[in-house]
């Protein structure tokens, strides 16, 4: 028995395999709060139709898999580029229209058109749970403690480049400086020039593509039915909280953070209790720094 | 998301072919008035929510039941009725489930069918019973559902009680007859609802009992991430993994056993959702290999549920225990009223405590309830060989031997 063993009644390689698997969630965690992450931080809507959205975009996966034979990772910039027009049409042409500038007609809409998509999808692609096999699907690297597989890395990896990407586009492109003078100031945004509802509809179809890459990473990991967007989508709404509205960083760390709590968790406290984990940090969050880690930093 | 009942929009062609036929009706009146009325049947399953595959194909079994008795004649005792499925979606909720049943009672259904989990079954047959509908429940294996003393309500197959009992004895004679090599035994089961948690408790009693060392984890439902149970399963290293869970958490832990190469001696389920599915097998039949499962089967000599096998997978449809179970119970009903010669829900409760009938797909016998509960049903020793998933005991039915341990 070690030392951890001694203090925990778990070895110590077993808690470091817990904290490399909750590292690894966490990057799924974060890949999907990151579009959250944006469509708030612009629109300042909670987006209840992003997991519904995450759903679509993994059939998209499924079926370019199935039918033309695309590697799900190959399919990424056709995901992407199909997600963004989507949610840049969702929210130019339903979204935009129907709430008429009024915040919580805008979250009713997201929700009524998250129902509506979810009950197509289950009627078109039934309920059957959905796998694509991938060639590498068991290739990884052994760590001793724990088996690191390839998909584990590479979402790992895609958070990391992706949360970086829109961060310097936020930053050093004229078009994320839009965004932010949106984001910050609407009215004096449009005194300016900037055409806001094409801003929303930008910032609305980039967080729909964030989830059209979260759904090429996820697919070869995660069985596709109607429900798998709720799997993520609850969990991101806590990362995005507890990173703050608005930040990428934030929603990367938070995703890290979230994803270890919830790992260690489980394995203290049992699966099931595990998940309270992520209520208690979730609750403390709102307490202690109601704008989260990050939310007064980065917009 | 709640499934809503079809309407049906009169368009003017259809009102031109309505009113033909009812010209026909007034001028061939002693031809068609003598046609029977449809006899409703309530089939409440969970088509949406976390359980929406089982539901779904629950649904699919029972309504090819339907299809078959109307195309066969109907209720014949009934002159030739025909059956019309009312649908409900419990919406993975029993409270929901409930409230299809409140309305199946307005609707006026004769009988019920349903509600695939044992939760939902719960509330299902208690708000039944309010109304006096006979229930048959097709799948909740909690026992609980037949010990309440409700006479309306009636099982087909087997509670977790007998299955359990059946799964230890049998496993132990297969463990003796391979030279006792196991010691240690994980189980991994679902604790969301009555399934998994009570399950669990029936195992490690009788394998405690039995002398072997058995340890339990247990996991939620819906669940995303099984890395943590394969650790303390790497650690704890039991000659034998017990998964008790649903279809998807199921292959999860499975497949995830596979990529951290984690290998017991045996898989063995005791009512696994995917310990012998036709869909895992298909989709990854590398890691299902050897699984052993004691579950819901059909009789594998039974031409009736070959059939029905063949029009599952023309259909697209996965041969899974909701199916069979679904479809069983739905001819269970019919059946009983061909008995009663009647559409009265008491005359159908005591045709059903009557029944006898053994016209079915399943290796039960001759149906015969005590409590609600039918007597005859028993589970089958299943596991994945090749292409095939084999029953491996009891002798009876079997097909093949059964592999064990499971070859490196």
């Amino acid at each position: 028995m070690d030392a951890c063993a001694n203090l925990t009644g778990h070895g110590c390689g077993i808690i470091l395999a817990s904290i490399i698997n909750g590292t690894m969630t966490g990057a799924v965690y974060a890949l999907v709060a990151l579009g959250l992450t944006l469509i708030y931080g612009v629109l300042h809507i909670i987006n209840f139709a992003h997991g519904t959205l995450l759903m679509l975009a993994m059939y998209g996966v499924f079926f370019l898999n199935q039918i033309v034979g695309v590697d799900p990772y190959m399919a990424m910039p056709v995901i992407l580029v199909a997600a963004f027009l989507f949610g840049y049409g969702l929210q130019r042409y339903v979204i935009g229209k129907t709430s008429h500038g009024r915040d919580e007609i805008t979250l009713l809409v997201t929700l009524g058109v998250s129902i509506v998509i979810e009950n197509l999808a289950l009627f078109f692609f039934t309920a059957n749970e959905r796998n694509i096999r991938v060639p590498y699907e068991l290739a990884g690297i052994d760590l001793g403690v724990t088996y690191l597989l390839v998909t584990q890395m590479a979402a790992f990896g895609a958070a990391l480049l992706i949360t970086a990407t829109l961060w310097m586009f936020m930053s050093a492109s004229d078009t994320g400086r839009a965004i932010r003078a949106v984001a910050k100031e609407r009215q004096g945004a449009r005194l300016v020039g900037i055409n806001v509802e094409h801003i929303f509809a930008l910032s609305f179809g980039i967080g729909t593509a964030c989830v059209g890459a979260a759904a090429a990473l996820l697919a070869p990991r995660f069985a596709i039915s109607p429900r798998i967007g709720y799997t993520f989508v609850l969990i991101a709404f806590t990362v995005v909280v507890l990173g703050g509205m608005g930040s990428f960083v934030g929603a990367l760390v938070g995703g890290f953070i979230i994803g270890i709590a919830e790992s260690v968790g489980g394995l203290f406290l049992g699966e099931s209790l595990g998940q309270i984990t992520i209520s208690l940090i979730f609750i403390l969050i709102l307490l202690l720094r109601p704008s989260g880690l990050f939310g007064e930093k980065l917009r | 998301m709640t499934e809503k009942r079809k309407t049906y929009q009169i368009t003017r062609r259809g009102f031109v072919a309505g009113s033909a036929a009812a010209a026909g009706i007034v001028g061939f009146p002693g031809v068609l008035r003598a046609q029977a009325a449809p006899v409703k049947i309530g089939l409440v399953h969970p088509v949406t929510g976390f359980l929406q595959f089982n539901g779904t194909q629950c649904r699919f079994g029972a309504v090819e039941a339907i299809k078959e008795i109307n195309a066969s004649g109907g209720i014949k005792s009934l002159g030739g009725a025909q059956l019309e499925a009312v649908l409900g979606d419990a919406q993975s909720k029993p409270e929901i489930g409930a409230s299809e049943v409140e309305k199946f009672n307005e609707a006026g259904v004769s009988c019920i069918v349903g509600a695939y989990a044992s939760g939902i079954s719960m509330s299902t047959t208690q708000v039944a019973a309010k109304y006096g509908i006979p229930h048959v429940v097709d799948v909740g294996v909690t026992d609980k559902i037949v010990e309440r003393g409700l006479d309306n309500v009636f099982r087909f197959g087997p509670g977790y009680g007998v299955i359990t009992k059946v799964g230890v004895e049998r496993f132990i004679a297969m463990n003796d007859a391979a030279g006792k090599p196991v010691k240690s035994i994980m189980i991994v089961h679902e604790d969301s609802t009555p399934f998994g948690g009570g399950t669990a408790a029936l195992l490690e009693e009788g394998l405690t009992a039995a002398g072997f060392s058995v340890t339990k984890v247990g996991h939620p439902t819906p669940h995303r991430d099984f890395s943590n149970i394969v650790l303390q399963i790497k650690s704890a290293n039991p000659d034998v993994v017990i998964p008790s869970s649903y279809p998807n958490e199921y292959e999860l832990l499975v497949r995830t056993m596979q990529q951290q190469r984690v290998q017991p001696k045996g898989i063995y389920s005791v009512l696994g959702g995917s310990g012998s599915s036709y869909k895992f097998l298909a989709e990854y039949p590398e890691a299902c290999q050897y699984i052993m499962d004691c579950n819901h089967w059909y009789n594998p000599k039974s031409a009736g549920a070959m059939a029905l096998r063949k029009i599952s997978e023309a259909a697209g449809v996965h041969f899974t225990y909701e199916v069979f179970l679904a479809y069983s119970a739905v001819k269970l009903v019919a059946d009983a009223m061909e008995q009663a010669a009647s559409a009265d829900r008491k005359k159908i409760i005591d045709a059903l405590a009557a029944s006898n009938w053994s016209d079915h797909i399943m290796p039960y016998g001759p149906t015969k309830f005590v409590n609600g509960q039918n007597q005859g049903a028993q589970p089958l020793n299943l596991q994945y060989q090749g292409q095939e998933i084999e029953v491996i005991a009891p002798a009876d039915y079997a097909t093949s031997k059964a592999v064990f341990p499971r070859p490196a």
